[in-house]
Parts: C-alpha cells; sequence; structure tokens
C-alpha cells in the first residue's frame, strides 16, 4: 500500500500539476493559433512575464494577503492577469498587427514571435536577475499530509498549498472558457472567426475586436499558469524554455484549434511526462520476492531520468506529426 | 429611387480588370438575376457590390447614397446581405449559432428574426442544435440565406444559391428565394441555372466579357431568341 500512495504522490499528483499548466498554456496558443494562424512562440514567455508581475507586486506589497489570510501572491495573481492581458494586446499592437497588415506569410509571424520571445526574457532578466526566486515572499508554503487511514501505511499523500490552488483555478478556466465559447456572444464569434474569417468579417463581425479579446483571454490564462508554476517551484527568467515544447506538444495532441482538445493534450503530455521518469521499481517492489533468481530488481527503473524529461513531449510531437498531424479532436495542421 | 444602382462599374484584382463598364438596377421589390457565360464576371459583380473587390470606376448606389469600396461590415449595417457560393457557414458552429452571428450587428433582432428565419426554413428549425458543417449541400444553403436574413436587410446578394445541388433542392430554394423576396427584401443573384432563375426574376443581367450584353425583364430575356440561342443553350 505504500507503493501505491508513492503512486498517487509522484504520478497521479504530479501528472495533475504539469498537466494543468500545460493545459492552460496550450488553450492559449491553440486560441491565438485558431484566431491568427500562427505558433505563438513567445507565449511561454507571457507566462514568465506573468509570474514576474506577481513576484514584483508581492516584493512590493508582501503584507497585503495576511490582512485576508490568502497568501499574497494569489492576491496579486488578478492585477497580474491584468497586465499580462495588457502585454500581450501591446505586443500585438506594437509588433504582429503591422506583419498582418502587410499580408505576410505565418512563418513571418512565427519568427516575429520568437523575437519577442528574446526580447521579454531579456527584459525579465533585466530586471529580475538570472537566478531563481520563491513568490512566496512573506508567507510560508503549507504543506499538507494526509495520512490514508489504512493499517500498514506509513507513507501520507503529499499535496501542497499551491498544488490546491492550481487545480481549484484549473478548474474555474476551464469551465470559465468553456461558458465563454458557447454562450457568450463575443465567445461564438470567436469560433466563427476561427471557422471562416471572410464570413465572420460579412456577418458584420469586428475582426480586430476578436484578436484583442483572444490576446486578453490568453495572456491572462499565460499569468495563471506561469504564477502557479512559479509558486509550486519557483521563479526563473527562463520557465519559458521548459514550457514551450511541451506546452505546443499539446496543442497539437489535442488538435490545433481545439481550446477542449488542447485542455485533453496538456493532460496526456503532463502524464506522459511523469509516467516516463517514475520509478516503476518501486511498484514492483513488493513482488520482489516471487521474480525468479535470475531477474533482480534495479533500483531505478524508469524510462527516461528525470534530467532528461523534456524528451517525452519532443517524442509524442514527433510520434504525433507522423502518424495523426491533425490531433485527437481533428484539429488544422501548422 | 431604386433600390440598388450600379452605374458603369469597372473593377478586378491587381490590375486586372473583370468588370469593364456593368450597369444594374434594381428596384425595392425586384428579383435581379445576373447570367452569362464562365469567366462573364457575374460573381465578381456581387462581390465588388459587396465591396470584396476593388470599384476603380463607377458608382454604385444604394437608395441614391453611394457605396461603391466600402468594407463589408458596414454595408451590413446599411442593409444588404451576401451569401457567397462557398464557404458560406461556420461548420463547427451549430445551426442556431451560425444564424446568431447574422445579427451579430443587431444582437436586438436575434429573438424575432430567428422565429421568422425558422418560418422560411423549416428544416433548420429541427435541426438546429446540429453543427452547419454536417447538413446537407441544400440545408447549408438554407443556413446561409437564414443567416443573411438574419440582420434584416433590403437588399440580398446570392452568388449561384442553386450551385451543386440536386433539382429537387434547386427548386425549393428557387421557392425560398421568391418568398424572402415576397416578404420585402430585393433579390440580386448570380445563377448558372440561367432559365430556372430568369423564370422568376423581375429583371436580367446577361454578363459576357465584363460588360452588359442583354438588359431586360427576366420573361423577355427567355422570350429573346438571340439571349436562348448563345446563352440558354438553345
Amino acid at each position: 500500500m505504500n507503493e501505491l500512495v508513492f503512486f498517487i504522490n509522484n504520478v497521479v499528483i504530479a501528472g495533475s500539476v504539469t498537466g494543468s499548466i500545460y493545459a492552460i498554456g496550450a488553450v492559449g496558443v491553440t486560441l491565438i493559433f485558431s484566431i491568427m494562424r500562427f505558433a505563438h512562440f513567445a507565449h511561454g514567455d507571457m507566462m514568465t512575464f506573468g509570474a514576474f508581475m506577481v513576484l514584483l507586486l508581492t516584493t512590493l506589497f508582501p503584507q497585503a494577503g495576511a490582512a485576508i489570510g490568502v497568501p499574497t501572491p494569489l492576491i496579486m495573481l488578478p492585477l497580474a492577469m491584468v497586465l499580462t492581458a495588457a502585454l500581450a494586446v501591446g505586443i500585438d499592437r506594437a509588433f504582429y498587427k503591422p506583419l498582418r497588415a502587410h499580408g505576410v506569410k505565418p512563418i513571418v509571424l512565427v519568427i516575429g514571435s520568437l523575437g519577442v520571445t528574446l526580447m521579454l526574457q531579456g527584459l525579465i532578466r533585466l530586471f529580475a536577475g538570472t537566478g531563481g526566486e520563491s513568490l512566496y515572499v512573506d508567507d510560508r508554503k503549507e504543506i499538507f499530509r494526509l495520512a490514508l487511514p489504512i493499517e500498514g501505511v506509513r507513507v501520507p499523500v503529499v499535496i501542497t498549498e499551491p498544488q490546491l490552488y492550481l487545480f481549484v483555478l484549473t478548474l474555474v478556466a476551464v469551465v470559465g472558457l468553456h461558458f465563454f465559447l458557447s454562450r457568450s456572444r463575443l465567445g461564438k464569434a470567436m469560433r466563427a472567426m476561427s471557422d471562416n474569417p471572410d464570413l465572420a468579417q460579412a456577418s458584420g463581425i469586428n475582426t480586430n475586436t476578436i484578436v484583442a479579446v483572444t490576446w486578453v483571454i490568453a495572456g491572462g490564462l499565460a499569468a495563471i499558469a506561469g504564477t502557479l508554476l512559479s509558486l509550486d517551484v519557483t521563479f526563473k527568467p527562463d520557465l519559458s524554455f521548459f514550457l514551450l515544447l511541451p506546452i505546443f506538444a499539446a496543442a497539437i495532441v489535442g488538435g490545433v484549434g481545439h481550446p477542449y482538445g488542447a485542455i485533453a493534450g496538456g493532460f496526456v503530455v503532463g502524464f506522459a511526462e511523469t509516467l516516463a521518469v517514475f520509478n516503476w521499481s518501486v511498484l514492483l517492489r513488493p513482488f520482489r520476492d516471487s521474480l525468479p533468481e535470475w531477474l533482480s530488481l534495479p533500483g531505478n527503473l524508469a524510462f527516461v531520468g528525470t534530467e532528461y524529461k523534456i524528451v517525452v513531449p519532443f517524442f509524442i510531437l514527433v510520434v504525433i506529426l507522423v502518424w495523426r498531424p491533425t490531433g485527437i479532436f481533428k484539429g488544422k495542421v501548422i | 429611387m431604386p433600390l440598388l444602382d450600379a452605374r458603369d462599374v469597372h473593377g478586378g484584382y491587381g490590375g486586372m480588370n473583370i468588370l469593364n463598364g456593368v450597369n444594374m438596377t434594381i428596384e425595392a421589390d425586384e428579383i435581379g438575376v445576373i447570367v452569362g457565360p464562365n469567366g462573364a464576371g457575374k460573381s465578381t459583380m456581387l462581390k465588388a457590390i459587396f465591396g470584396l473587390l476593388h470599384v476603380s470606376q463607377g458608382e454604385i448606389l444604394l437608395r441614391g447614397e453611394p457605396i461603391q469600396n466600402l468594407p463589408p461590415n458596414k454595408l451590413v449595417q446599411k442593409g444588404m446581405g451576401f451569401v457567397p457560393q462557398e464557404y458560406n457557414v461556420f461548420p463547427s458552429l451549430t445551426v442556431k449559432e451560425n444564424l446568431q452571428m447574422g445579427a451579430y450587428l443587431k444582437p436586438g433582432n436575434v429573438k424575432r428574426m430567428l422565429a421568422r428565419v425558422y418560418e422560411f426554413f423549416p428544416p433548420l428549425y429541427d435541426k438546429r442544435h446540429q453543427p452547419a458543417g454536417e447538413l446537407s449541400g441544400g440545408q447549408r444553403q438554407m443556413v446561409a440565406m437564414g443567416r443573411a436574413l438574419m440582420a434584416e436587410p433590403d437588399v440580398l446578394l446570392l452568388d449561384e444559391p442553386t450551385a451543386g445541388l440536386s433539382p429537387l433542392y434547386m427548386n425549393e430554394i428557387f421557392e425560398r428565394v421568391k418568398e424572402v423576396n415576397a416578404a420585402g427584401v430585393g433579390i440580386l443573384m448570380v445563377e448558372q441555372n440561367a432559365k430556372q432563375a430568369l423564370a422568376i426574376a423581375d429583371k436580367g443581367f446577361v454578363l459576357a466579357a465584363g460588360q452588359n450584353r442583354f438588359t431586360d425583364t427576366g420573361a423577355a430575356l427567355l422570350a429573346d431568341p438571340e439571349v436562348a440561342k448563345s446563352f440558354l443553350g438553345g
């Protein structure tokens, strides 16, 4: 039973954490693609920027949360979402909109977004330095240890405070997005523009408004994902390097242009990663005695070492692109 | 004052002129039909009216007001609706959502106009929760026309509404066009099925090489042996 708890801690919880972060990021990438038809490489840095804004605000007002009994970074998150959304709209106005106005090919926008990546990372480094920073400036990170009421189980299920917030916020974001896209006039117009931009325009839908709304949503979600990841581990200016590949893998696995597919894809990639680095030897340990003599159980039995975790989304990406380029939900091909 | 009045319209894509002086006039309660051989500029003319193509010379008046080269969303506000020949629905949106998008600029219209569009096209009511991409060609054409009607246009431009449809659906669409017109919407449509279309037309415009070849009432054009010989296949 202890092994099962170990599995819950290291796969179920860890996988849900990474999956949630990838899912929220991938939704942004997929929405941007479905409206503007280009792969936005600077998305990871919008996540970093959101987390950086939280760090900045928390450092400035470290006591803000104590008054209500909530960690300060969480209080600052809505403000950081607004700032990141504003940054996203601003970047679009300054860099992508002029390119679109010239009617360039999507690849030009992709390369442009690569430039934005480097610019954002440089800016964040300039202010935050190159090292890691904890977002918990004045608060303590609560860790909950839930002992299972089963005899012989010594290992508790461990879940941290930011992880709980992550699950709640992911749920809220997904449900909110669903209602926005399926019920609201603007959400439907967004889907309409994704389906057929010319007809959307012929129906009188203002495509500039839809583009701006897309950036606001993608920016706000990016801030959530970046902040929650930084809360779970630490804030680093180069977070995006570890996020970009899995997020694009998630968007493509789900079917590019499908928000629900991106959510599913995020969890597929997140769980694939955790399962690949999980030490399966632990689960096999109870059966150690019944194994034949010539087969001894190694101490570490994982598909890949933790340091090579990044190959997993890369592998998934290659497999999907070769065998099912439209993804699970039959999206568009990048 | 005519509802729609196009005078000596010239235009084309990227310097290549396709329209070389087209004239068209329809009154508020009329059906105008544009026929002619392939490449005559029929669809191009509709696109020029709806602001999808640059008009380099001439003018287009909607109730006396010049509208040439206005963007499509402005024209929708001024009471014009356009149904393209292809890609004329939002495939992943449900039928109802497609129709709602048609009234995007007039959200107050949605409830009332939805009921009217379902009256015009009863099959759409039963399929209202289905994605439009799953419908048959004829039903998709109904969704496309319904979407354009949602904004309560004064004039509806239809680009080959019966293209690729079975004869059964073709007749149905012509019937619907007549009904919509009877409800007070001026129609200007391009048609390949020239004889059937001219039969319901108040005015017919036979285009060739980007110019009017014949312009008359639908009945007169059908009766004209020269039109019949050159353009209606004998």
